[in-house]
């Protein structure tokens, strides 16, 4: 069974559809790639599956059950993680603050507990801490545990936000142009760190990019999307060399 | 036991209240102390408590409220008429710790009520419609009559007349004029008690899971959503918390003064304002500088009465030093940069 499967998705804002007839399924542990000109929808189809937005039509299906009407925090509870395409840190938090924010779901203690710092407060803060870490380090974060968010440089806010969707302990991980605003060198170690999590991890990736260096690098799978419906789809080579794709996207 | 930053932090703001409630109890001792500085001692620590409350409102949870002062009107009003209901039947300290059980259910009652439309907004609106409610309260309190005799409890919003009670009838809350004759169980120990307590619950839950919650939808709340965190229920948990707060010391407020009347002096959108200028002065979620300018801007405007003419000029002048300091990010800096050389670390560096 696919990790992801997504049937028939429609929305229309107003007169004009913005993603229609969107079909996709991944495969657990692939790395799925969203390319297409600036406008043809792919943030349109990341708010979808994130419950952003709700479809007009379509079904999408986590692990086999169907997430198509659910609440954004429902959604990630289920399982689907994100980050933006402009970074959204919690940036007057701590560096380590913003990965417990993602822990919280995981790691629980009551209210009153939480006030009074009273029964499990210290050992499951302790808890939440080391995972954190172990997380941070992952990212080569550790060392600016204590740096208020705002305060990290480009290349490390957009790890940090990786690393937050990471700490919900996702099932399927959504990058929105992960490699945005950044040089060819931090783009290369943005590459290692996916790679990086897909080792570590085993996690399932879809990402919407524009730097073909990066997508054709590393992705498995391709969807192209033109005009919000799906142009080409599948494996990277073959797409990329799709006479359609080269007229819509890639430029002759 | 090594402590680390945040609570050594937490400490050195208890230490620091500590510390102020003995200075002013050795000066009261030794009888340095005037009776009119006296009389001031309470009302400094309600209103370090309800600055309290309204910092977890703007500062942590991020939406600004204008109308906290409501909140501390229905916690003045419900244990004031708890506490003449049974002047006469309780001990007095169980009498006025149930009283600020009362007070605090009732605010944060109403904070949930009011939160239920008020959560909905953002911003400026939320700001308009606080401040609405707050007058709402007050105005509604006003016209309240209700009085308690043999035969159980009158109520009416026309005139004392309209309650038709026996003569013998014990009129408790009289409209316009308010509640008179509150039994005066507040003092400087009480208060001081209640802003530790405060702050304990404040500064612990900004240490909690709950707490990061709650300043994570401020930051940026479509990504808490994404990262799994409800939306309405931390907005609204933080909320009724600072509610209930402000409850407690209007239930300090109200155990302090003779005739207890909802009038714009206490209650109206001016002593709102002032409350937030407390909290703005004192540092935006800073909870230690919401406490120390609460007091430094309560106490100051009486002690220059002797001024005169000047008071309002030197008060004046007092904003605009205590803006530039907290605000400037050059003086940030020469402030982190001394800070650094004493050895305490950099205060911003480090996620408040």
């Amino acid at each position: 069974m696919a990790l992801l499967e997504v049937n028939n998705l429609c929305i229309s804002f107003g007169g004009l559809r913005a993603v229609d007839d969107f079909n996709i399924t991944i495969e657990k542990g692939e790395l799925y790639g969203l390319i297409g000109p600036n406008g043809a929808g792919k943030t349109t189809v990341f708010n979808l599956l994130t419950g952003v937005y709700k479809p007009n039509e379509g079904i999408i299906r986590l692990d086999g059950k169907d997430i198509t009407r659910k609440s954004t925090t429902e959604i990630n509870h289920e399982g689907i993680a994100r980050t933006f395409q402009n970074i959204r840190l919690f940036k007057d938090m701590s560096v380590i603050d913003n990965v417990k924010v993602g822990l919280s779901e995981r790691f629980k203690y009551s209210m009153i507990e939480g006030i009074l710092h009273i029964g499990n407060y210290k050992k499951v803060e302790k808890e939440m801490d080391e995972e954190a870490m172990k997380l941070l380090s992952v990212f080569d974060l550790d060392k600016e545990r204590d740096t208020l968010a705002a305060n990290l440089p480009y290349g490390k806010q957009r790890k940090l936000e990786i690393a937050r969707a990471m700490a919900t302990n996702p099932k399927l991980l959504l990058l929105d142009e992960p490699a945005a605003g950044m040089n060819p060198n931090e783009t290369g170690e943005l590459m290692d760190t996916i790679a990086l999590v897909r080792k570590e991890f085993g996690m399932t990736i879809l990402l919407i990019e524009h730097d073909m260096k990066l997508v054709s690098g590393i992705c498995e799978k391709l969807t192209v999307l033109n005009f919000g419906r799906v142009l080409c789809q599948g494996e990277t080579k073959t797409v990329l060399s799709d006479p359609e794709v080269i007229k819509a996207y890639l430029g002759e | 036991m090594k402590l680390n930053k945040k609570s050594k932090d937490n400490y050195i703001t208890y230490a620091i209240v500590m510390v102020a409630y003995l200075i002013f109890q050795i000066l009261s001792a030794t009888g340095n102390l005037s009776s009119h500085m006296t009389g001031l001692l309470v009302p400094m620590t309600y209103y370090a408590v309800i600055a309290v409350a309204l910092n977890l409102c703007v500062g942590i949870l991020g939406e600004l409220s204008i109308g906290h002062c409501g909140f501390m009107c229905i916690g003045a009003f419900s244990s004031a008429f708890f506490s003449k209901l049974t002047e006469n039947v309780l001990a007095w300290p169980i009498r006025f710790f149930l009283a600020f059980v009362i007070g605090i259910a009732f605010a944060a009652l109403f904070g949930f009520l009011i939160g239920i439309p008020v959560l909905r907004l953002k911003g400026d609106y939320l700001a308009i419609v606080t401040l609405a409610f707050g007058e709402i309260i007050k105005n509604v309190i006003n016209a309240f009559y209700i009085g308690v005799d043999g035969n159980g409890v009158h109520f009416s919003m026309k005139n004392s007349m309209e309650l038709n009670m026996e003569p013998d009838g014990n009129l408790i809350i009289n409209g316009a004029m308010g509640i008179t004759g509150t039994p005066h169980n507040s003092n400087f120990t009480i208060g001081i008690i209640v802003l530790l307590l405060s702050l304990f619950v404040v500064q612990n839950l900004i240490n909690s899971r709950d707490g990061r919650a709650i300043m994570a939808v401020r930051d940026n709340y479509i990504a808490a959503e994404a990262t799994g965190i409800n939306v309405t229920r931390y907005k609204m948990m933080a909320f009724v918390l600072s509610a209930a707060i402000a409850g407690a010391a209007g239930v300090l407020f109200s155990h302090n003064i003779t005739t207890l009347t909802a009038s714009s002096q206490y209650f109206g959108y001016n002593a709102s304002i002032m409350i937030l200028v407390y909290v703005v002065l004192g540092g935006i979620g800073n909870i230690r500088g919401s406490v120390i300018a609460a007091c430094v801007l309560y106490l100051l405007p009486e002690l220059l009465r002797g001024f005169s003419t000047y008071r309002m000029l030197i008060y004046s002048i007092v904003l605009i030093v205590m803006m530039i300091v907290n605000w400037s990010p050059r003086v940030i800096e020469k402030r982190e940069k001394l800070a650094a050389k004493i050895g305490f670390g950099s205060r911003k560096k480090i996620a408040r």
